[in-house]
Formats: structure tokens, sequence, C-alpha cells
């Protein structure tokens, strides 16, 4: 077809401009040339041009159903919705890879218009770093991956899409979370330009924050739009399960968030150059290293796309180039540690920041150990272990406590040197207070232990003062908001945990069960007919002990390509509380299989990362005016 | 000097954490019996699916035969594909094979064995799936060799192949 | 498609049965169990989470141990001996897994260390 040579040679196009711009960008580098050419805004913008075109002509192939397109036969369905045929686009390895360049050609682009009050040096060598692993991705899509490989002859029809994936969270998810986790490859090659032109400055790390603010608000959002739709639409009432690539793209998140308050420690006092280059360079090598793990098929998960290992040994191999580059010019380009050997004293903003640093190391380290160490063991001594939600919630909660702790009187201390005052009285009162209210509510529950109840407090405490922060006209509000935002979050996770109760049953129509002082009453069924599957839908009334109806209708969907059964859970969300019903069909039983959940405070969950997502969408606002 | 003691061990660490990812590549993907290897027989009982006769699974056992059991259903469609291998296994004096009917109604499946034939002595049922899963079943066809020591020595998931065939019949034969 | 929803309704008109159904103990702990059990066949979902043949067969086994007086532990070491040590969420500490567990916590002391370098000396 017209339109998939066309988006083949786009790629083509794009890949020769790369390779155009990595020469250009070091010649004028060697040559010492330091003007930046006018065209260089025109070749960028027409390589973000090509790939674009080579975008738009692939989604089109997939509204169109063109199923000479091997990628299209492979996730399309002439019966699929046309809005999930658009999505289809980036639901699959192709599409996906294609996504990434969009976004690694987009940020290089406006990099290079919005940094011009930058040394033109450093946008050079911004551009060269970049357009290596912009040529990378296009040799990987050109030679492993191509979206317009043909297919002859031409299927009449292709296989279909999961209809896991044919969700509206999900449709979004990979744009927003691939604008934050690809994204920060232009802090990776922002930081290594300003590591070799050797200007790590006041001036280079206001410009270098913004876009670690970009990178971190879409990873945040991206990464809550996943859970949100492993909530609504995978059917199991939770929505994190420490899969490998639920952890995958968290681990950029950690890294990320150190950087984040690690860059205004260097704005400010111009010190841990060093280890603020290091996180710069490990949250784009986390991003890579994801993309690995995820792509190649070493990993076992609900998500992973086709594999193939020859897929796995290309990113593997540039994988490890890239970081054998960030090595190397780390060694050759070491920052002289003259002006970074200004003392820290111990009772000072900058020691907070190190202290959270350290802690997101840490817990950064515990998800990269839990989710590599199986694949080592397995190589090194043939056998396989899991490693699952209890290794994650013991290594990691516990850490919790001092780290909310800290969170919560970290931002009062003072830059530089600070006094340890008399502890100001209300600071008494928000710890006696959030122990009490952590005590009350672990009375009143059974589960009666002394950590649940430190770590709740801790919780509140941090809750008490941001809140009383909000009051305070020399704190920072972006800032506020997203520490208060984390306060609630941790808040609502653990009243979610602690005051979720569910059950499972065996229920035929007509059949009730009696469950927390109220009732569950299975009522009917009906059977309906839809584009691309047959759905049974029930209804069911859930009686409160106040004598309150509510009713849900969990639905069960057969479809016919590929022939799949799927449970589509029934949610009602208030926002106290969300009720859950799912059920499913046993092959060859005659009853369904039911599970009912009261889940407390979910759409706080939500509400409070957008919250934490919402400071740091302020502070850039500030930030660009 | 320390400086570069430290890079070169980051390096050197680097190349290790290379090697072994390029290694994990290649290890296989899907779960692998092995461990089951060698394992003593669980012992149950179950139905016999045409006469109904509670049977203990250890009495069926004979220790001049190799026992194989093949876990089927009449609704797995592989099941039938792998068919004609049991009944010629069927035809091996050295091979005692029990069918398990997994997860089945016993009208389905009698009909099954009158429309294909029954290539098993005896076959007994698992309604629930749960004997099967005690066997270490992962799903069905799953075809298990039992020495005559009563362990078990191989096992085959998925419907056998010809080449599934000439192991099994070296193993008998050995 | 007619044959199917035929089928269906056939099976449905068995179901319009009374009955009183009571969640008890041994359900709750079914599911505590199945949640930390690795579905074999699925990829990357819990026993719990699974509507697989496999999943609901182990189910209904952990349900008849739990009858027959096994404990938890029990439940578990029996299953992880028939299917290996992957079966189970819960990482055990043992030989093979210390470098696991102990590894973060090493991290985490060593970076304490180089904190305190920085802060307090020099």
């Amino acid at each position: 077809m017209l339109v998939s040579q066309l988006g083949y040679y786009s790629l083509i196009l794009g890949l020769i401009l790369s390779l155009g711009l990595l020469s250009y960008s070091f010649i004028c580098l060697r040559d010492g040339n330091n003007i930046l050419q006018k065209n260089i805004y025109s070749i960028s913008f027409l390589q973000l041009f090509s790939v674009v075109l080579s975008f738009f002509c692939l989604i089109y192939s997939f509204i169109i159903s063109d199923f000479s397109n091997e990628t299209v036969y492979n996730n399309s369905h002439t019966t699929k919705p046309i809005f999930y045929k658009i999505s289809g686009t980036w639901g699959n390895h192709e599409g996906s890879l294609l996504l990434w360049l969009l976004v690694l050609t987009l940020f290089i682009f406006l990099f290079l218009v919005s940094s011009k009050n930058q040394p033109k040096k450093y946008r050079l060598l911004t551009l060269f770093f970049q357009q290596i692993i912009i040529s990378g991705f296009f040799l990987f899509l050109l030679f492993t991956s191509n979206p317009f490989s043909n297919l002859f002859p031409v299927p009449k029809e292709g296989l279909g899409l999961n209809p896991i994936l044919q969700d509206p969270a999900l449709a979004i998810h990979p744009p927003i979370l691939y604008l934050g986790y690809v994204g920060s490859s232009i802090i990776f090659s922002s930081s290594l330009a300003a590591l070799v032109q050797k200007n790590i400055n006041r001036n280079w790390a206001k410009h270098i924050k913004k876009w670690i603010l970009v990178s971190w608000i879409f990873l945040t959002l991206g990464i809550m739009l996943g859970a949100i739709w492993a909530y609504y639409e995978l059917g199991w009432g939770g929505f994190w399960f420490w899969d490998p690539v639920e952890n995958v793209s968290l681990m950029p998140w950690l890294c990320l968030t150190a950087l984040l308050h690690a860059i205004i420690v260097l704005e400010k006092r111009l010190i841990l150059k060093s280890w603020t280059l290091i996180l710069s360079i490990a949250t784009f090598t986390l991003s890579m290293s994801g993309t690995f793990l995820v792509r190649s098929g070493i990993l076992n998960s609900v998500h992973t796309f086709a594999n193939d290992p020859k897929r796995g040994i290309f990113i593997l191999i540039f994988l490890f180039v890239l970081i054998f580059l960030s090595v190397l010019i780390f060694f050759f380009y070491q920052i002289k540690e003259n002006d970074s050997q200004k003392k820290i004293f111990w009772l000072s903003k900058e020691t907070s920041i190190l202290i959270n640093n350290w802690f997101m190391m840490y817990f950064l380290s515990v998800i990269l150990i839990g989710t590599t160490y199986p694949i080592f063991l397995e190589v090194l001594i043939e056998e396989k272990i899991s490693v699952g939600p209890p290794f994650y919630y013991k290594l990691l909660v516990p850490f919790l406590i001092p780290f909310l702790i800290f969170m919560a009187i970290g931002p009062k201390i003072k830059w530089i040197k600070d006094k340890f005052k008399k502890i100001r009285i209300y600071q008494i009162i928000f710890l006696v207070i959030s122990f009490l209210i952590a005590y009350l509510i672990i009375n009143k529950t059974s589960s009666q232990y002394l950590f649940t109840t430190v770590l709740i407090a801790a919780a509140f405490y941090l809750f008490f003062n941001t809140l009383r922060d909000f009051l305070r006209k020399d704190s920072k509000l972006s800032q506020n908001i997203s520490h208060f935002g984390f306060s609630i979050f941790i808040l609502s996770i653990l009243f979610n945990g602690i005051f979720s109760n569910e059950i499972s049953a065996n229920m035929k129509i007509g059949d009730e069960i009696k469950f927390n002082k109220g009732l569950i009453k299975f009522k009917k069924i009906e059977i309906y007919k839809e584009q691309n599957y047959e759905s049974i839908i029930a209804s069911f009334e859930i009686e409160d002990e106040k004598k309150n109806i509510i009713t849900l209708n969990p639905e069960i969907r057969i479809y016919n390509q590929p022939a799949i059964f799927t449970s589509e859970a029934d949610i009602k969300s208030s926002i106290f509380t969300d009720k859950f019903l799912v059920m499913s069909l046993l092959k060859g039983e005659d009853y369904f299989n039911v599970r009912y959940q009261n889940k407390p405070f979910m759409l706080w969950i939500w509400i409070s990362i957008s919250f934490v997502a919402f400071g740091g969408l302020i502070s850039f606002v500030k930030k660009i005016k | 000097m320390k400086k570069n003691i430290i890079y070169l061990t980051i390096i050197f660490i680097i190349i290790i954490i290379f090697t072994l990812f390029y290694k994990g590549l290649y290890k296989a993907k899907t779960y692998t019996p092995n461990e089951l290897n060698n394992k003593n027989l669980v012992q149950f009982s179950s139905k016999d699916l045409f006469s109904e006769v509670e049977t203990n699974f250890s009495d069926l056992i004979s220790n001049n035969k190799f026992t194989i059991i093949n876990i089927w259903a009449s609704w797995c469609i592989p099941c039938r594909k792998e068919h004609p291998f049991l009944m010629h296994l069927s035809k091996n004096s050295k091979i005692n094979l029990i069918g398990l009917n997994y997860r089945d109604r016993s009208n389905n499946a009698k009909k099954f064995i009158n429309d294909f034939g029954n290539p098993f002595s005896t076959i007994l049922i698992d309604p629930d799936g749960t004997i099967s899963i005690e066997l270490g079943a992962y799903g069905i066809p799953e075809t298990i060799i039992i020495n005559k020591d009563q362990k078990i020595i191989k096992k085959f998931i998925g419907p056998l192949t010809n080449k599934n065939l000439r192991e099994i019949e070296q193993i008998v034969n050995s | 498609m007619k044959l199917k929803k035929f089928i269906f309704l056939i099976i449905l008109s068995t179901f319009f049965y009374q009955g009183d159904l009571i969640a008890n103990n041994n359900n709750v702990l079914v599911n505590k169990i199945s949640k930390n059990l690795r579905c074999l066949i699925c990829q990357g979902q819990s026993v719990y989470d699974s509507q697989s043949d496999f999943a609901i067969s182990m189910k209904l086994l952990i349900k008849k141990k739990i009858e027959e007086g096994n404990s938890e532990k029990q439940i578990y070491e029996y299953l992880k001996n028939q299917y290996g040590e992957w079966i189970s969420y819960d990482t055990e500490i043992n030989q093979k897994t210390y470098l696991l567990w102990l590894f973060p916590l090493f991290l985490f002391v060593f970076g304490g260390i180089l904190i305190f370098r920085k802060v307090f000396i020099n």
C-alpha cells in the first residue's frame, strides 16, 4: 500500500537526517565552530516531521484496516471500534517504538528552540548525544521492528487486539508515560553535554530543571494512568502488583524524583555536581533498561510485548553502548572537585535533600534488585524463584516511617546552616495528635500492630505539617502541594489496605449472601450482542447495614477474535469508598464465581497523585514566566 | 589512582551484568517440569469412568511395566490430535496406559472414547482437577511416565509428538 | 452463535435454584494463600486473580488441604515441593536468596556512610 511505502521511506529519511545531524554537530564541535546555523532548526523539525508523518501513516493503516501491513494484521480487526483502532497503533511493539521516536525527536526540537540563551557548544553537544540515541532507535526500528513490513497475500481479517487493551485509560497511558519516560532522554543528553562542556553552573541548573519537571510530571501521571487502568479494567481490584513492567516504570520515577531534589541543591549552592549528573544519566539508563527488560522476552509478565531474542540483543547492546559512553565521558571529563568541596553542615536543607536521595536510592535498589535477581539466579544456578509483593512490602514499608518524618521536617530547615532552635510547640501537638488518631484507628480494627500505628502516625505527621505550611508565607507552594499530596497518597493507601474487605463465592441466579452486616443478591442476567463481542451483564443488589441498596452490573464478554473471555468489573466510586464487583464464568459449571470488595478511599489515591503532579506543574509554570 | 580503581571496578561490574543479561535472553521462558523428575508419586484414588468403582491408583501400578498417565478431556482439541499416538502406545506390552479425565462430564468423556477408541487400560476421573494439580500438572494434555519403582521419570506437556513417542519407546526399552 | 446462545439458555435454565451461602473462614484462608501463589500458566498473575483451569483447580486443592487440617505453612511447603520455589511469591530467605534480601540493606548502610562522611567529616 502506498501509505505503507510513505511511512517506511519517511523513517529512512529520519534516519538519514539523524546521521546528518550527527556528523554536522560533530564537525562543528571539532572545528570549534561557534555558530549554530539557522538550518539546524529546520532540519530538526524535518526529522520530527518525518516521524510524525510515519506515525500518521501507521494510524491511517490501522483505521482503514490495511492488513497488507503486518503490524496492523497482528494487532487489529475490522470489527474494532475506531477509537481502539487508532489507539491500537501504539499498543504494540512496533507502534510503541514509533512513539519512542516521536518523543525523542520532539524533545530535541523543543530543546533547540527553547535553549537559545544557552551556550552554543552545549546545545550542539546535546544535539549530538540525542541523535546517537535517535539513530539507534531508527536502526532498531528499521532492522528488527519495521512497522511497515508487507504481507502477501493480503489477509482478509486481522488477528485482533487483546480485548483487555481496548480501554480508554490504556489508550492515553502510553503517550503520557512516554513523554515522561522517553523525555528523560533529553536530560541524559544535556547532562552529558554539560559535562563535556565543563559548564555546570546556576544557569544550566535553572535550565535543566524545567526539563526535569516536564519529564517528571508526565511520568507521574503516566504511572497513575497505568494504575487506574489496572484497577478499572483488569478486574482484580488491585492497582499495583509489583509486576516487572510496573517496576520498570517506577524505577526511573524514583531516580527522577531524587534528581528533582538534587538539582535544587546544585542550583542553590553549586555542590553535588557529580552526583546530580550521575542521577541524570541513571534515569534514562533505567528507562532504556526497562525497555530492554520488557521487550526482549527475558521477563515473565502480563505486560510483555511479543518476544524476540534478536530484538533483545539489539537493545541490550545499544543500552550498554550508551552506558559505556556515559562512563567514559564521566571519566575523561571529571569534574574537578575544588569548588565542590564546600562543606555541608549537618543541620541544613542540603542534608535533608541528601537524606531524601539516600532513601530514594534505597527504594530504587530494592525494586531493581527484586526485579532483576530472578534473571541472574536463573542464569547462574538454573533455578527459578519468584519475587513478589511480600518482598517489596517487607523491605520498603518499614523505611517509609523515617522517610515520612524527614519529609515533614526537611523542608523547614534553612539552607547552609540552621540553628537547632527550641522545638516549636505545634510540632509536639502534631506528633501527639498523629499518634492518637493512629492509635484510635488501629484499635478499631483487628490489626493491632505497633508498626502500623507508627506508620499511620508518621503519615499524619507529614499531613499536618504540610497542611500548616499552606498558611505560612515563606514556604514554596509547589513543594507544599506535592508533599501534601504525597501524605494523602500514603494515608489513602494505608486506609484502603486496613479497611478493605471482600468476599468471594460461587453463586447462581437468585442466590443471596450475607456479608458485612449486609446482603449481596444475584438478581438476574441479560445477554447482548455488541460489535465485536457477546456480553452477559449481571445485576446484583448490594444492601448495606442501613438498608441502602445499590446496583452493580458486572459483565462477562465473549470476544470472537481472538476467542477470549474477559470479566469487566463494575465499580461504583464515591468519595469515601469504592464498591467493586466482578464475576467470572466457570467452564462447564452451572454457577458464576463472584467477588465483591468494599474498598475505601480509592478515589483519593488518584486525587492525591494528581496533587503531587500538580505541584510540579505549578513549579514549571512559575519557571517559564 | 583511587579514582581509576573505582572506574575499573565499575566497568568490570558493567561487563558482568551485560553477560548475565545476555545469557538470560536465551533461557527458556516457559516453565519446565524438571523439578518433578524422580519424585515419588502422590497417592490418590478416584472413580473409574465406566464402572464408577472407586479405585486406588496404587493398585493399578504394576511392578513389571511402565505406567503412563495421560491427562485428557473431551473438550480439549489438542487431546484429539494426540489420540492416535496414544492408540499406538497402548499396543506396547511394556506400557500400562492409564487415562485421567480432567474436569469433564462423564457422558462427553464416554462419547469421546466411543468415537475415537480407547487406548487406556483404565480411565479414572478428575472432575475438579485437583488430582492433576497434585500430580504437578500445568494443563492438558499432559503425559506422565512412571517407572517400575513408582517414581515419575518424565513429563510431557502438550500433545505428544512423533519425537516424544520415540523418546518414550527409548525409555521403555532400556 | 445461535447454537452457543441456545446452549447458554439451557445451562441458564438450571440456574434458578435458591441457595443460601455463608462465607466461612476457610474461604478467607484460601484467598490469602492463593494471592501468594503464582498462576503457572498465566503471565504474571496470582492464582487468586486468575480464572484459568489451573487456578481454579488449585484453589479447590488448597481448600481440600485446609479441610484436611493442613496449616498455611504446610500447604506452601507442599506446593513448593511439587512445583518448585517459584510458585510462591513470598520469597524464602535461604542460601539462594541471601544476596537478594541483604544487598539492598547493605546499599542503604553504604549510602548512609557516604553521607555521614560528606556531612560530618572534613
